[in-house]
This record gives structure tokens, C-alpha cells and sequence, in this order.
């Protein structure tokens, strides 16, 4: 293994971490809801209405983020390798996965891990463990 | 006002998203590829994150309504069983063929990606599969169970 130095942004990834622990911890403070963003769209599309006003402001604030950024910075351009076919295949088993295992990066990987649950723990490492050897197969093995 | 503060929960959030180079997939791809040229950037945005989240989460817990007055509603269920990891493992492969898992997805959707587009609508219909194939295996045991 190497480090890849020229893109690893120690600071900028950990003042980002911390605005999502911001984000998460006003979630649970004011509404009392952990924020998991496969569970809360999940939610959304199988639940009752009355639910649904609190999941639709968090994903609208979500969806709102990039504009409110663009206010104080300029764009990030992001690189997105992956094809239409990739794309394709990876928001179905993203869809499933999350909903099958209900949870993702949020609910499992934050706010689960800083709950200390012992399930989002074993989610966690499930769920890295796939995306470390998607990688390598993808990468390495395949390429 | 819990719809206001949900809408603002939900931009915070996603600028930290942002910030931490999680709407980046070839940074996240970076991230997951242990046997290349490994960026530990992602780990610091997961403990940045989680240090936040401690303090948060240890005092919710103490609550049982939130400071608005709510409800609190921690997740209940800590049930380890095969569902949990075959669903975690199943999204993680998603998450290393693209590099999006569902925040990033909708934040960069939000930015206009045509990408993030096609993955959240694929993420959508991943989802709706979910659910029609839990009714069609949990609708006739209920049925059966009913009194004739």
C-alpha cells in the first residue's frame, strides 16, 4: 500500500466530517431523528403521510446544499469514472443494499457508530469490507 | 418549525458532505482502494463526523424529547442477524463500482450531476424492488395466518 499524498486533504476531510456531525447532531436534537439518508428516502416511499414532511425538508435541504455552498465558494468538480451501465448497476445494489440492511454510510457508518450500536458497528464493517474489494476487483484484478 | 429545522439539518449536513469530498466519487473510489494509491482522506471525514456525533448522541439518549419538545425517536432494533450484513455488503459493492452512496448521490443531484441523476434513479428503483419483494413474500404468510 502507498499513500496517495497528493489528494489526501487531512484538514479539509476532517472540518468536513465535523459539519456533518453538526448536521447529524442538530437532526437529533431538534428532531429527534437519525440522520440516515437511505432510511429517510426509504421512508418516505413506503410510510404514511403524516411522516413524510420532516423526511422531505432534510432530502430538500440535501438537494439544497450545492446552491447554499455556491454562496460562500466555488464549485467542486467532482470525477466520475464510471459509465452509465456501472451507474446503473451500483444505484440498484445501493438501493437494495441500503434497504435490506437498513442503513448506509449515515445512519450505519455516523450517527449509528457515534450511538456506539454494536449493529451499525457490524454494518459498518460489512459494508466497507464490500467497497475495499469492489475496488481491488474493479481495479486490480479486473483491469 | 420541525420542518424548518429538518431543512436546515439537511443543508448543514450536506456541505459537510461537500467540505469532506464525499459528493467526489474518484475521492471516495481513493478512499476504498487499499491496493493503489490509497487517499485516507475519508477516514478523517468518518472520525471528524463521529467525534461531533459522541457528544450529540450521548446526549440525546439521555432525552426523551428532543429541544424543540418532539418525540425522540432512536432506532430501537439491535439485532445482528444475515439481513444486516448481506444488505450492508450488497451496498457496498454499489458504493465501490461509483463511488456515490445515497447522500452524496442526492447532494450532487441537487449540483446537477447527470451522473448522480442516473445512480439516485437506479437507487429509487433499488429500492421499490426492496419493497415489492418484501410484499410478496411477507403478503401470503400474512394472509394465511388470518382466521378463515
Amino acid at each position: 500500500m502507498t499513500v496517495d499524498w497528493t489528494h489526501f486533504t487531512p484538514w479539509t476531510s476532517l472540518a468536513g466530517g465535523i459539519v456533518i456531525g453538526l448536521g447529524a447532531a442538530m437532526f437529533v436534537l431538534l428532531n429527534g431523528r437519525v440522520a440516515g439518508i437511505s432510511g429517510i428516502l426509504g421512508g418516505l416511499l413506503v410510510t404514511k403521510r403524516e411522516d413524510a414532511a420532516w423526511r422531505i425538508a432534510f432530502l430538500a435541504g440535501l438537494l439544497a446544499a450545492p446552491a447554499v455552498w455556491l454562496l460562500a465558494a466555488p464549485a467542486v468538480q467532482p470525477r466520475i469514472d464510471a459509465g452509465i451501465g456501472t451507474l446503473l448497476a451500483a444505484g440498484l445494489l445501493v438501493g437494495v443494499g441500503t434497504s435490506y440492511g437498513s442503513g448506509c454510510t449515515s445512519g450505519h457508518g455516523v450517527c449509528g457508530l457515534s450511538r456506539l450500536s454494536p449493529r451499525s458497528l457490524i454494518a459498518t464493517a460489512s459494508f466497507m469490507f464490500a467497497g475495499f474489494v469492489t475496488v481491488y476487483l474493479a481495479r486490480h484484478a479486473f483491469a | 418549525m420541525n420542518t424548518l429545522s429538518a431543512f436546515a439539518a439537511g443543508i448543514v449536513f450536506g456541505i459537510g458532505l461537500i467540505i469532506g469530498g464525499m459528493t467526489d466519487p474518484g475521492k471516495v473510489i481513493g478512499f476504498l482502494d487499499l491496493a493503489g494509491s490509497w487517499d485516507p482522506s475519508l477516514g478523517l471525514v468518518m472520525g471528524g463526523a463521529i467525534l461531533v456525533g459522541l457528544f450529540a448522541f450521548g446526549f440525546a439518549k439521555r432525552r426523551t424529547t428532543t429541544l424543540l419538545g418532539g418525540a425522540m425517536h432512536l432506532p430501537k432494533n439491535s439485532d445482528i442477524d444475515p439481513r444486516l450484513i448481506i444488505g450492508s455488503l450488497l451496498f457496498g459493492a454499489g458504493w465501490g463500482l461509483a463511488g456515490f452512496c445515497p447522500g452524496p448521490a442526492l447532494v450532487s443531484l441537487g449540483a446537477g450531476q447527470e451522473k448522480a441523476a442516473v445512480f439516485v434513479a437506479a437507487m429509487l428503483a433499488g429500492i421499490l424492488i426492496y419493497v415489492a419483494a418484501e410484499r410478496l413474500i411477507h403478503e401470503p404468510r400474512r394472509r394465511a395466518r388470518r382466521p378463515a
